[in-house]
C-alpha cells in the first residue's frame, strides 16, 4: 500500500510541473484529488485495512493529501501571477497623467519662520509669550532705560494712537518685540525663559529692505547664575540650527539701553563667504540679531532683584532671517500676499 | 564719524593694516562701515630725486628727466613745465596702475616708446595719482621725503568711516577713537601738550557770564582771543577737515569744527564786540521769540528751550546752533569761544522740536562729559592764537554749577565672572581697565574704579565689566547652555489653538496670508454694503504716514478680499486664503481688545481644473462644510443659526454657535460675501467667507476629549424619504431624530424638489443607523422605534414618508 501511495505521489508532483494554466491545474485537481482519484479510494479503503496496516498507509495517505494541496495551491498563485502580469502587458495606463487633485494648502513663511523659530528655543526650555501691538509707552520705552528725549527713540521713530494715555504714558504701536519681556519681567518670577514672537511698527519709509510693519522675535532668560557664557552658547546653538553648522558667526559688542553688556551676532555672508558683496555691503557679515546682559535697571523695574538674579535678552528682526536664507530680495513679497510667491514656502 | 589714520597716528602708534584694526574696532563695539583708502593702488610708486633734465632730442614741448629712485636711475620722456633738477617726485614703473587724465579710467603704465626714445616709468601728476584734479604740473613732493620709499608711506592715507553707538559720544571724536585704538593695541596714548599761553590783558572784568538754568547748563567755559586775523586755515587743517567731511570756511570756524573732531567737544566762537552788555547769559527762551540761526533760517524758540544771551536779546540755541546776530564776519577781530556741558534731553528736545541737527546736538544729545570742555578750549584757543594771530586774554572762566565728584565703583573679580561666564584675574582687568585711562584702586576685597574724565558712559559695575568682555574680546566668552533646571512652562492656550488651526486650514487646502494690521477707513467701509464706516470707528494712528494706513484693521476681510481680487489677475483656479490675526478694537480707556481672528475666503472653482473634471464653483455651503470640518477636528460641538451681517448676502449667511455644557456662544458667521462689497473690491462671482473669533472659540475648543468604546455590536440600517413643506429645515428633523437614543446616525444623502414632490413640498433622504450598546438590535426593536419616529414626524412636521 505504501509502495502504491508514492507511486501515486510521483506521478501526481510531475504532472503537475508541467502545468501552466488555471484550467489545466483543475483538471489536475480532479484527477489527483477528485473524488475518484487514487488517493480518495484509498482514504475511502482505509476502513477495511488491519489495524497496524490502516495506521500506516493512513499516515502516508493524509500526508500526501496535505502535500498536493499546498503544492497545487502554490501552483495557483504563481499561474495567477503570471496571468497578472500577462494583462498588464495588454492593460495600459499613462502614468505621467496629473494624479486626481487634493487641495494642499501652504502657512505662510512668516508663520512657518516664528514657528521654527519658537520651537528651537522651546526644545532649549523656552516658553513662548505674546503681547499687545498696541503698547503704552511705559513697557515699549520707559521700562527698557529708554526715557522721553532719549537718542534711541529718534532710530525707533514711532506711530502714536489716538486711543486715551494712561498712568504707563502714552498708547503707540509698538516699535519692537523686547516690550514684550518689559512685560515679562514684570508679571513672572525666575526662573524664566520665554520666546516672543511679535508684530513691530516703525514711522519709516519702506523700501526693499525695510518695512514700516514687520516682525520681531525676542528672548529672555533670568535666573540665578545665568553668564554671558550661556547667552552664546544659546545664541549660537540658535544660529547653527536655523542657518546650518557650517556658517562662521561673529559675536561682537553693540549697544542697546536695556542690556549691559550688549552685543550683536552676524553670520557670514552666504552670497560672497566672507570676500565682500553688495549684499553683506562688503562687510563680509550680515548682521541676525542683538543681544546681551538684561540691565539691571530693567530687572529692577520688574520687580527682580539684579543682585540675586542675572539674565540675558535678545531681539532680532524675523523677516531678515528667510531672506538671508533663502536669498529672497525684497522684503515686501512676504505681505503683497501673491500666491506665486507665497505656493514657493 | 570719519577718523583719518594719519590724524589718529598723532595719539597712538598704529602699525596695524587699516583692515586689522577697523576689524578690533568693530568687535569692540564700533561697527566700521567702510575704509577709505587713498593711495591703496599706488603699487609700484616710488620716490625718486630728478638729477638732470634734458631736452628731448625729437621734441621741442617734451622733455628728458634722470631720476634717482636710490637702488638705479630712469631717464624718462616729460611733458610737465615744473621739472626742477633736486625735486623729489613720484615716479611710476611700468605696471603702475594710473588715472588718465583725459578719460578718468584707472589704467595700467606700459613702456612706451615716445618720438624714439624709450620711457620705462613716468613722473607722475596729482590727477594721474587720483589725489586731485590738479594736472598743471608733477606732483613735488617735501624735501624730507626719502628717495626709493613706497609713496604710499608719505602720501597714503586710510579714513575709517565709524558707526558710534549712542551711549559713546567720547568716540564722535579722533582722540577718543585713539584711547579705544591704544586699548585695543596695546599701546600708549600721547596727547601733544596744549600750549595755550595766555599773554594777553586778563579776562576778568571783559565779560559777565551768568548761568540762570542750572539744570539745564552744568557747565559753561569760556576764553577771549583778541587781535585775530579772519583768514583762510592752513592747508594741513583744511585738509584734516575734508578728510573728515566737512567744508572749511575761515580759520575761526575751521578751528572750533577741528577741536570738535578732535576732542568731541563741541565749541561756539562768538564776535565779542557783537556781544550786547559784554554779557552771556544761560537761560531758557521766552516763549514765541524769534531768532534767525546761522543757517538764516527764522526759528521760533519755546520758553522749555535752552539759549545762550547777551545783554539784551538771544545769540544763539545753546548746543544746537549760534545765531546770525553774533556770528565772527570777516572783519571780526575778538573772540569769545565757549565751551560748554548742557544736559542731553534738553538739547534733544530742542533739536527735535525745530527739526533742526547739527554737528553740536548730535554731541550733546547723547550726553557728553562736562570733563571735555576745558581741554577743547584751551587747544582751540591755542590754535586760535596760532592760526589767527591774536592774543589770549588770561584766566579762563569756568562756572560749574553741576560739579560732582567723580564716582568710585567697586568691583570684584568675582562679579565679573557672575556675568561674563568666565574668569578674569584682578590683574587682568585692572590692566585692561588703565589701558582705557581708567583709574583703579585696589581695596582689600577687589578695586574701586573711577572712569576717566572723557567717559560719560559709565555709571555702575556692568558697565564696567562689558568694558573688561569687549577689550579682551567676546571670543573669550566660553559657550554654555543654561546649566539650571528647565523653568515651568504654561503657554497660553491661544497659542497652541492658533496652531492647530493653521494646519487644519492648509490641510484642506487653504494657503495662508499675512496682510498690513494699518489700513485706510475706506477699506474698512467698504466692507458693509451700503458702505459706510465702521462703528465705533477703529483705532486710529495719530501719525499716519499714508491715508491707507491710517486705521488699525478691525476685520481682517479687507486684506483677504484684496488679496483674492489681486492673485485673481493670473489665476483661474479656486482660491482658498485664510488670513488668523488680530483686529483691534477700542476700549474707551486701556488698550485695545486684541482678538484673534480667523477669517478664509474661497472663490471660483470648487474642484481643481483637472483632465478627471470637476463640479461646481464655491458657495456658502462650501464655507460652512469647511467650518464642520475645521471644528470637527476640534471637537466643538457647533450649530448655525440665522444672521444680519451687511457685509455678507443677506439670504446667505449664518452665525456660528458652539455649545458645550451649559455654555452656548456665537464665534463666528459664514456667508457669501454680499456682491456690493465683492463689487468694491473688484472681486466677481460668488465668494465664500467664515469668520471665527478665537478668543470667543478657546474656551470651547480646550477641553479635554471625551472617550466612548466602539460600539460592539453591529448597527442595522434604514433608508427614509420624508416629503415635508419646503419651510421645515433639516435642523427641525435632525432635532427629532437626535432625541431617539438608539438612533446613533442619520446621514442626509439626498435633497430633491419638483416631480413627483408635490409643489412647494420638498424630498429628503436619509440613511439610519440603529445601534444599541447592549445587544444586537431584533427587527421588531428597529420597526418599533422607526414607527414612533414617523409617527412624530408626521404630527410635528407634517412629513410623509416617501413611498
Amino acid at each position: 500500500m505504501l509502495e502504491k501511495i508514492e507511486t501515486i505521489k510521483l506521478e501526481a508532483l510531475l504532472n503537475l510541473e508541467a502545468i501552466d494554466s488555471a484550467r489545466d491545474l483543475e483538471s489536475w485537481r480532479v484527477q489527483h484529488l477528485g473524488k475518484k482519484s487514487p488517493l480518495t479510494q484509498i482514504l475511502r479503503g482505509l476502513a477495511g485495512l488491519s489495524i497496524e496496516e490502516r495506521k500506516a498507509a493512513g499516515a502516508a495517505a493524509n500526508e500526501l493529501k496535505r502535500l498536493l494541496e499546498e503544492s497545487s495551491a502554490r501552483k495557483g498563485q504563481a499561474i495567477r501571477a503570471k496571468e497578472m502580469a500577462a494583462e498588464a502587458g495588454k492593460e495600459s495606463i499613462d502614468i505621467s497623467l496629473p494624479g486626481r487633485p487634493y487641495p494642499a494648502g501652504r502657512l505662510h513663511p512668516i508663520t512657518q519662520t516664528i514657528e521654527e523659530i519658537c520651537d528651537i528655543f522651546v526644545s532649549l526650555g523656552f516658553q513662548v509669550v505674546e503681547g499687545p501691538d498696541v503698547e503704552w509707552d511705559y513697557y515699549n520705552f520707559e521700562a527698557l532705560n529708554i526715557p522721553a528725549e532719549h537718542p534711541a527713540r529718534d532710530s525707533m521713530s514711532s506711530y502714536w494712537v489716538d486711543t486715551p494715555a494712561g498712568d504707563r504714558g502714552k498708547q503707540m504701536l509698538r516699535t519692537h518685540g523686547t516690550a514684550i519681556s518689559a512685560r515679562v519681567v514684570e508679571k513672572m518670577r525666575p526662573p524664566i525663559r520665554t520666546i516672543e514672537p511679535a508684530r513691530v511698527y516703525r514711522y519709516e519709509a519702506t523700501d526693499a529692505t525695510h518695512l514700516n510693519i514687520y516682525h520681531n522675535i525676542d528672548g529672555l532668560a533670568v535666573d540665578r547664575g545665568i553668564t554671558m557664557a550661556d547667552l552664546k552658547g544659546v545664541l549660537f546653538e540658535f544660529v547653527r540650527r536655523y542657518f546650518g553648522e557650517n556658517r562662521k558667526i561673529r559675536f561682537r559688542t553693540d549697544f542697546f539701553p536695556f542690556v549691559e553688556p550688549g552685543g550683536e551676532i552676524a553670520i557670514d555672508c552666504g552670497v560672497c563667504h566672507g570676500s565682500g558683496c553688495r549684499v553683506c555691503k562688503d562687510s563680509g557679515w550680515l548682521e541676525i540679531l542683538g543681544c546681551g546682559m538684561t540691565h539691571p535697571e530693567v530687572l529692577r523695574r520688574g520687580g527682580i532683584d539684579p543682585e540675586e538674579y542675572t539674565s540675558f535678552a535678545f531681539g532680532m528682526g524675523l523677516e531678515r532671517l528667510p531672506m538671508l536664507r533663502y536669498g529672497i530680495e525684497d522684503i515686501r513679497h512676504f505681505y503683497n500676499n501673491d500666491l506665486r510667491f507665497l505656493r514657493q514656502f | 564719524m570719519k577718523v583719518p589714520l594719519s590724524w589718529l597716528k598723532d595719539y597712538v602708534d598704529v602699525t596695524l593694516p587699516a583692515a586689522e584694526l577697523a576689524r578690533r574696532i568693530t568687535l569692540a563695539g564700533f561697527e566700521v562701515a567702510e575704509i577709505i583708502t587713498t593711495g591703496g593702488s599706488w603699487e609700484n610708486i616710488i620716490v625718486g630725486r630728478i638729477t638732470a633734465v634734458n631736452p628731448h632730442p625729437n621734441a621741442d614741448r617734451l622733455r628728458l628727466a634722470t631720476v634717482d629712485l636710490g637702488q638705479r636711475q630712469e631717464t624718462v620722456v616729460c611733458g610737465a613745465p615744473n621739472l626742477n633738477v633736486g625735486d623729489k617726485i613720484a615716479f611710476a614703473h611700468s605696471g603702475a596702475q594710473l588715472v588718465n587724465p583725459y578719460n578718468g579710467q584707472m589704467e595700467e603704465l606700459k613702456p612706451a616708446k615716445i618720438r624714439g626714445v624709450v620711457s620705462r616709468g613716468m613722473i607722475c601728476s596729482e590727477k594721474e595719482l587720483g589725489i586731485s584734479e590738479s594736472h598743471e604740473g608733477i606732483l613735488v613732493l617735501k624735501p624730507e621725503v626719502e628717495i626709493g620709499r613706497p609713496l604710499v608711506e608719505y602720501l597714503g592715507d586710510s579714513v575709517l568711516d565709524i558707526d558710534v553707538t549712542a551711549n559713546r559720544p567720547d568716540c564722535l571724536s579722533v582722540v577718543g577713537i585713539a584711547h579705544e585704538t591704544a586699548a585695543l593695541c596695546g599701546r600708549k596714548m600721547h596727547i601733544p601738550e596744549i600750549a595755550c599761553e595766555e599773554s594777553g590783558e586778563p579776562l576778568e572784568g571783559r565779560i559777565t557770564i551768568e548761568i540762570s538754568a542750572p539744570d539745564l547748563c552744568p557747565r559753561y567755559c569760556a576764553s577771549l582771543i583778541t587781535g585775530v586775523t579772519i583768514t583762510d586755515s592752513p592747508a594741513w587743517l583744511q585738509e584734516r577737515l575734508v578728510a573728515c567731511g566737512q567744508r572749511p570756511i575761515n580759520n575761526i570756524v575751521d578751528i572750533t569744527n577741528y577741536v570738535m573732531l578732535e576732542y568731541g567737544q563741541p565749541l561756539h566762537s562768538f564776535d565779542y564786540d557783537r556781544l550786547k552788555g559784554h554779557k552771556i547769559m544761560v537761560r531758557r527762551a521766552a516763549g514765541g521769540e524769534k531768532f534767525y540761526t546761522l543757517d538764516e533760517v527764522e526759528r521760533e524758540l519755546t520758553g522749555d528751550m535752552l539759549v545762550i544771551g547777551d545783554g539784551e536779546r538771544t545769540v544763539a540755541i545753546a548746543g544746537v546752533m549760534g545765531g546770525l546776530n553774533s556770528e565772527v564776519t570777516g572783519s571780526t577781530t575778538n573772540i569769545l569761544l565757549e565751551a560748554a556741558s548742557f544736559k542731553a534731553t534738553s538739547i534733544h528736545y530742542t533739536s527735535r522740536r525745530l527739526g533742526l541737527t547739527s554737528e553740536a546736538s548730535t554731541r550733546f544729545e547723547r550726553g557728553i562729559s562736562a570733563g571735555l570742555t576745558i581741554p577743547a578750549l584751551r587747544h582751540a584757543t591755542q590754535l586760535i592764537a596760532e592760526l589767527g594771530g591774536g592774543k589770549i586774554a588770561r584766566g579762563i572762566i569756568d562756572v560749574y554749577p553741576g560739579k560732582k565728584d567723580p564716582a568710585l565703583i567697586p568691583l570684584t573679580a568675582a562679579k565679573v565672572r557672575r556675568v561674563l561666564g568666565v574668569g578674569f584675574s584682578q590683574e587682568q582687568i585692572v590692566d585692561t581697565l588703565e589701558s582705557l585711562g581708567f583709574d583703579c584702586r585696589g581695596d582689600g576685597a577687589g578695586i574701586k574704579v573711577t572712569a576717566p574724565y572723557w567717559r560719560s558712559d559709565i555709571n555702575q559695575d556692568v558697565d564696567i565689566i562689558e568694558e573688561v568682555a569687549r577689550i579682551n574680546g567676546y571670543d573669550k566668552i566660553p559657550m554654555t547652555l543654561l546649566a539650571e533646571p528647565v523653568p515651568p512652562q504654561r503657554t497660553e492656550p491661544i497659542i497652541g489653538l492658533k496652531r492647530k488651526i493653521r494646519r487644519g486650514l492648509a490641510g484642506h487646502g487653504f494657503q495662508e496670508i499675512m496682510s498690513y494690521t494699518l489700513t485706510g477707513l475706506d477699506m474698512l467701509s467698504n466692507l458693509a454694503a451700503p458702505a459706510r464706516p465702521p462703528e465705533p470707528l477703529p483705532a486710529r494712528v495719530v501719525n499716519p504716514m499714508t491715508a491707507d494706513q491710517e486705521y488699525l484693521r478691525c476685520s481682517l476681510r479687507a486684506g483677504l478680499l484684496t488679496t483674492l481680487a489681486n492673485n485673481r489677475r493670473y489665476e483661474e483656479g479656486g482660491i482658498r486664503l485664510f488670513e488668523l490675526g488680530r483686529i483691534y478694537l477700542p476700549t474707551g480707556e486701556s488698550l485695545p481688545a486684541e482678538p484673534e481672528v480667523l477669517c478664509g475666503i474661497m472663490s471660483g472653482p470648487r474642484a481643481e481644473r483637472s483632465w478627471l473634471g470637476g463640479d461646481g464653483t464655491f458657495d456658502f455651503h462650501d464655507a460652512k462644510g469647511a467650518i464642520e470640518s475645521l471644528l470637527g477636528q476640534l471637537d466643538v460641538n457647533v450649530t448655525f443659526e440665522k444672521s444680519l451681517d451687511a457685509g455678507l448676502h443677506p439670504a446667505r449667511q449664518a452665525a456660528v454657535v458652539v455649545q458645550g455644557g451649559e455654555r452656548r456662544e456665537t464665534i463666528g458667521i459664514i456667508g457669501e460675501v454680499h456682491p456690493a462689497v465683492a463689487a468694491a473690491f473688484e472681486v466677481t462671482g460668488t465668494v465664500g467667507l467664515f469668520e471665527i473669533n478665537l478668543m470667543a472659540l478657546l474656551p470651547f475648543a480646550a477641553g479635554e476629549k471625551t472617550y466612548r468604546a466602539v460600539p460592539r455590536f453591529p448597527g442595522s440600517y434604514r433608508d427614509i424619504a420624508l416629503v415635508v413643506d419646503a419651510g421645515v429645515t433639516h435642523r427641525q428633523i435632525l432635532d427629532i431624530i437626535s432625541s431617539y437614543p438608539l438612533i446613533t446616525g442619520a446621514e442626509l444623502f439626498d435633497v430633491y424638489s419638483g416631480k413627483p414632490v408635490a409643489p412647494g413640498k420638498k424630498s429628503l433622504a436619509y440613511r439610519l443607523v440603529y445601534q444599541s450598546t447592549t445587544h444586537t438590535l431584533t427587527d421588531a426593536e428597529v420597526n418599533n422605534v422607526q414607527e414612533q419616529l414617523l409617527e412624530r414626524m408626521a404630527r410635528e412636521l407634517g412629513a410623509i414618508l416617501r413611498s
